[in-house]
C-alpha cells in the first residue's frame, strides 16, 4: 500500500519533470512559439497572412509576419502615381475580396482594362483580346503600394489577430530536414533566429521573401534560374489627349516588348524591356528625349520584314474567307506627351523557378518559388493563387487535425501549383524567346500564328480563361 | 541483457505494432533499470501470461485477472482515488539522455516519408472517417451541433488501441477529443509522449498508458465515446477476445472504428508479399496473413458485442502516389465503423456518464 502510493508520487514528479525538461528543450533561449511564420510582408505574403487571418479555422492559430521594412502606418493614397504597377485578373480580384482588400482598392484607385493589343516591330501581325461585351474588365492595372495598403489594412482589422513584425528579419533559419554543418538540429520545428537575437519556432515556415529567397536557400530547395540580360524600364506616362483610357498596349521590339498599362483618363504606366544599355542610357537623357524615345519605340517601322508582311496579308485573307469577321479591328496606340517627374526607374529581369516548393514544415510561395517575366503581367496573379492554394490546403489539414507543417497537406499544394505554374512559366519563356529575334523565317512564322490566333475567336476566348484563372 | 522473453518480445510486437529496430533497443535502454524491478517482473509475467492465454483461450480468465493486478485506473479521466493503482508509466527519474534516445525514436516514427509512410498517409482518410462519423452521431443523438470547425470533436472522449508513436491520437487529440492511446510497448509509449510534449496544446488532450485492450476493460468499461483501433486487429492473437474488449470500453450509442486487412489472396499477395518484399511499405514479417479477418468474421463478433455496422469501407493504397482513397471493393483493406446498440445498460455498474 504504501509502496504504491510512493510510486504514484514518483510517477507524477516523473512526468512532471519529463514535461519540464521537454518544455524546457523546445524553449531554451527564450524561445517564441508560432504556428506559421510567413517571412516576407510584400504583396503575396501579407495577403498570405491575411487570408489565413480571416479563416475561422486559424482562429485558434498564432500567425507571425515578418517584414523587413520599417512600419509605414495607415496607407495614405499619395497624389502622383507610382512607377510600379501590377496587372491583377478576375481571380485575384476574387481572393482579395474574400478579406476586402479588393473593396479597399476600389475605393482607393484602379483602372480597368476592357482591351488588350499586342503587336510586332517586325510584321503587320496583331492581336487584341476584349471581353465580348466589354462589361466585365480583362484585368485591373493597379499600383502595388495601393495593393499593399489595401492589404496591411484589412490585417489591421483581421478578426484573427496576426502579430505583424516590422523591421524583424531572419538571421537564419534552423529546418529540421535540412542537415546542417556540424550539428544536427533535432528539434522537431523550424527555429527562426531573427537578426535582434530572438528565437522564433514554428510549425509552418513560409516562404515569401521574394527571388532572393532566404528561405529557400536555407531550406537548400534547388532552383533553376537565368537572367534575361534585360531590363524592365518604368515610368509613369502622360498622354496626349483624356480619352477612355482602358486599353492595355503591347508591342513586341527585337530588343524586348514595351507596354502602356492604363492607370486614369490621362495616365498610364510604361513597362519597357530592353537591354541593360539601354536602359541606362534611357534613365539618364533628359525627359523630353525620353519621351521621344517611347513614341519612337511604339511607331517606327525600321523593323519592318517586307516577306513576313506579304506572308501574312495572304493568310488573313485567306483566314477572312473561312472566319469571316473573326480578326478584331487594329486600334492606334495613344501619343506620348510626357514623363512624370523622376519617375523612371529599372531593374533587372531573371526567370527563377524553385523545383520544389515545399519540404517539411516549410513552403515557398509568390516569387521565392518562381519569378517570371513581366510580358504578360502574370508574375504577382500566379503568387496569388498560391496563397488561395495554400490556404485551402492549409484548412483542410486543420479539419483532419493534421500537423500543419505535414508533408502530405504541403505536397498537394506543390502539385497543385506546379500543374498551373510550370506551364505558365515555359509559355511566357518561350514567347519572350520568340520575340526577342528579328530572323525573318521566325518573325514569318510568328506573325501567321499571331494572326491566326486572332482570327479564332473560341481560342482566344480559351487564352482569356487561362490567363484570369 | 533482456527481460523480455522471447515471446513474450514477439507478443509486444504484435500487439504493439511495432517496427523490430524497437525491440532490441528495449533490452540495452536503461529504462527497464531505472524501473522499480519488481513492478517491472510483475508485469512482464503478466504479459508473458496473457500472451498466453491468448494463445490457448482456455487460461483466458485467468491471464485477465493477472493482468488486472496492474490496474491503469490513475490516469487522468479518473480522480486518483483508487490506493490500490499503479500507473503502468511510472517513471521514477528522468535522464536527458534517455529523453534524447525516445526524441530520436520519434523521428523515426514521425519520419512522414520514412517506415511509416503508409500510416502517416492513411491519416487523410482515416482521421476525416472518425470526424464526420463522431461528428453526425453527435447531431444525431441531439447533440450539441454548434462546434468550432478547427475542434469538431470538442468533448468526445476515444481510446486509441495500438497508438504506437501516436500518428493517429494526435490528430484526433487535435480535433478536440480527448484521447487515451494504449500500447503495450512501454517504448511506444515513451516515444509517443516524447514527441506530444512538443505541442503542448495537444499533449493537454491526450494521455499514453502501457496496457493492454483488457486491463482497460476492469476500470474504465462503457466510458468513451468511440474506440479506435486502427491496423491493430491483424496483430492480436485472439480476435474475438480482443474485439470483445474493444466493445467492453465503448459506452452505449458508443462507436467503434476498425482497419484492417482482409484475408483474400489479393490481401496475401499485395498486402503481404507486395508490401513487405517488393514495394517494402512495411518492414518484412509486419503481418502474419493468418490473422488478418474478413469482414464478414468481424462484423459477425461485433454483432456478438451487440453492435450493429454502420460503415464499411475497402481502402486502397496507391504506391505511386503515396495516397489512400476509399473504394467500394473490400478484398486488401478495409475500415468498418460500426455502433454500440443504445437501449442496453453497460455491462459495468458505472452510471456516471460525462454530460454532452
Amino acid at each position: 500500500m504504501a509502496l504504491s502510493v510512493f510510486l504514484r508520487r514518483c510517477c507524477v514528479r516523473g512526468e512532471q519533470e519529463l514535461r519540464r525538461h521537454l518544455c524546457s528543450a523546445a524553449t531554451a533561449r527564450d524561445s517564441d512559439n508560432a504556428d506559421i511564420v510567413i517571412a516576407g510582408g510584400g504583396m503575396v505574403g501579407a495577403s498570405m497572412a491575411c487570408s489565413l487571418a480571416y479563416n475561422d479555422c486559424f482562429a485558434d492559430k498564432r500567425i507571425v509576419l515578418l517584414e523587413s521594412a520599417p512600419d509605414k502606418g495607415d496607407f495614405k493614397l499619395p497624389e502622383r502615381y507610382s512607377n510600379r504597377t501590377c496587372a491583377l485578373n478576375p481571380s485575384t480580384a476574387t481572393l482579395l475580396s474574400t478579406f476586402g482588400a479588393w473593396q479597399e482598392i476600389e475605393q482607393m484607385r484602379c483602372q480597368p482594362v476592357r482591351r488588350m493589343q499586342v503587336w510586332d516591330s517586325c510584321s503587320d501581325s496583331m492581336i487584341a483580346f476584349s471581353q465580348e461585351d466589354m462589361t466585365e474588365p480583362l484585368a485591373h492595372i493597379v499600383e502595388n503600394d495601393v495593393i499593399l495598403g489595401a492589404i496591411m489594412r484589412c490585417l489591421r482589422k483581421a478578426p484573427n489577430k496576426v502579430d505583424v513584425r516590422f523591421q524583424a528579419s531572419a538571421k537564419a533559419y534552423h529546418i529540421p530536414s535540412v542537415a546542417e554543418d556540424g550539428e544536427s538540429t533535432k528539434h522537431p520545428f523550424v527555429r527562426v533566429e531573427l537578426q535582434d537575437g530572438q528565437l522564433l519556432d514554428t510549425k509552418l515556415l513560409i516562404g515569401a521573401d521574394g527571388a532572393q529567397s532566404g528561405v529557400r536557400s536555407a531550406a537548400k530547395l534547388h532552383s533553376l534560374s537565368w537572367s534575361y540580360r534585360q531590363s524592365a524600364v518604368v515610368a509613369t506616362l502622360k498622354l496626349a489627349d483624356a480619352t477612355d483610357n482602358t486599353v492595355a498596349w503591347q508591342r513586341f521590339l527585337p530588343t524586348g516588348p514595351i507596354a502602356f498599362l492604363p492607370l486614369s483618363d490621362e495616365f498610364s504606366s510604361l513597362v519597357w524591356t530592353t537591354t541593360p544599355d539601354e536602359a541606362k542610357h534611357l534613365l539618364q537623357i533628359p525627359e523630353e528625349s525620353f519621351v521621344d524615345a517611347v513614341n519612337d519605340a511604339v511607331w517606327h517601322d525600321r523593323d519592318k520584314n517586307e516577306f513576313a508582311d506579304k506572308a501574312i496579308d495572304a493568310v488573313t485573307t485567306f483566314l477572312q474567307n473561312i472566319v469571316p469577321g473573326g480578326t478584331a479591328i487594329r486600334q492606334l496606340p495613344p501619343t506620348v506627351i510626357g514623363v512624370e517627374e523622376k519617375s523612371r526607374a529599372s531593374f533587372p529581369l531573371q526567370l527563377v523557378h524553385a523545383s520544389h516548393y515545399v519540404r517539411p514544415r516549410v513552403a515557398l510561395i509568390g516569387d521565392a518559388a518562381h519569378r517570371l517575366h513581366p510580358l504578360a503581367g502574370q508574375g504577382v496573379n500566379l503568387g496569388f493563387g498560391d496563397v488561395e492554394c495554400l490556404t485551402q490546403v492549409l484548412e483542410q489539414a486543420v479539419f483532419s487535425g493534421s500537423d500543419l507543417g505535414s508533408l502530405n497537406h504541403l505536397l498537394t499544394y506543390e502539385t497543385e501549383r506546379q500543374r498551373h505554374n510550370l506551364p505558365v512559366l515555359a509559355t511566357i519563356d518561350g514567347l519572350q524567346r520568340l520575340y526577342s529575334t528579328d530572323f525573318t523565317p521566325v518573325v514569318m512564322l510568328r506573325s501567321i500564328g499571331l494572326s491566326t490566333v486572332n482570327s479564332l475567336t473560341m481560342l482566344k476566348k480559351f487564352i482569356i480563361q487561362r490567363a484570369s484563372a | 541483457m533482456s527481460y523480455l522473453c522471447r515471446s513474450c518480445r514477439e507478443a509486444a510486437v504484435r500487439l504493439s505494432w511495432k517496427f523490430p529496430v524497437c525491440v532490441p533497443g528495449v533490452s540495452q535502454s536503461k529504462v527497464l533499470l531505472n524501473r522499480s524491478e519488481c513492478g517491472q517482473r510483475r508485469r512482464l509475467h503478466n504479459l508473458r501470461a496473457c500472451h498466453r492465454s491468448q494463445g490457448s483461450g482456455n487460461d483466458r480468465t485467468q491471464a485477465l485477472s493477472l493482468t488486472r493486478g496492474i490496474s491503469v485506473s490513475s490516469f487522468a479521466l479518473r480522480s486518483a482515488s483508487d490506493q490500490s493503482a499503479q500507473r503502468p508509466i511510472a517513471q521514477t527519474t528522468i535522464d536527458e539522455e534517455e529523453v534524447n534516445k525516445f526524441s530520436e525514436l520519434a523521428e523515426l516514427w514521425w519520419d512522414e516519408a520514412g517506415e511509416f509512410e503508409a500510416l502517416h498517409s492513411m491519416n487523410e482518410i482515416r482521421v476525416p472517417f472518425i470526424r464526420d462519423a463522431l461528428v453526425s452521431q453527435r447531431i444525431q443523438q441531439g447533440g450539441n451541433a454548434d462546434f468550432k470547425a478547427a475542434a469538431p470533436l470538442a468533448g468526445l472522449q476515444i481510446v486509441d488501441v495500438g497508438s504506437g508513436g501516436g500518428i493517429l491520437s494526435e490528430p484526433l487529440a487535435r480535433l478536440g477529443a480527448f484521447v487515451i492511446g494504449v500500447d503495450a510497448s512501454e517504448e511506444n509509449i515513451k516515444i509517443a509522449q516524447a514527441h506530444v510534449m512538443h505541442e503542448p496544446k495537444v499533449a493537454r488532450n491526450v494521455k499514453y498508458i502501457q496496457a493492454t485492450v483488457e486491463d482497460l476493460v476492469a476500470t474504465e468499461a462503457g466510458k468513451f465515446d468511440a474506440v479506435v483501433a486502427s491496423e491493430v486487429v491483424e496483430h492480436v492473437a485472439d480476435v474475438a477476445t480482443f474485439v470483445g474488449a474493444c466493445c467492453q470500453l465503448v459506452k452505449p450509442g458508443g462507436s467503434i472504428f476498425m482497419t484492417t486487412l482482409n484475408k483474400t489472396y489479393l490481401s496475401y499477395v499485395l498486402g503481404v508479399v507486395g508490401a513487405e518484399n517488393f514495394l517494402r511499405l512495411v518492414s518484412p514479417g509486419t503481418h502474419d496473413w493468418n490473422k488478418f479477418i474478413s469482414p464478414q468474421d468481424l462484423q459477425y463478433i461485433l454483432d456478438q458485442n451487440n453492435f450493429s455496422t454502420r460503415l464499411l469501407h475497402g481502402m486502397m493504397y496507391n504506391p505511386f502516389t503515396k495516397r489512400w482513397s476509399w473504394m467500394t471493393n473490400t478484398s486488401i483493406n478495409y475500415a468498418i465503423h460500426a455502433v454500440r446498440a443504445s437501449d442496453v445498460p453497460p455491462d459495468t455498474s458505472t452510471s456516471t456518464q460525462p454530460d454532452h
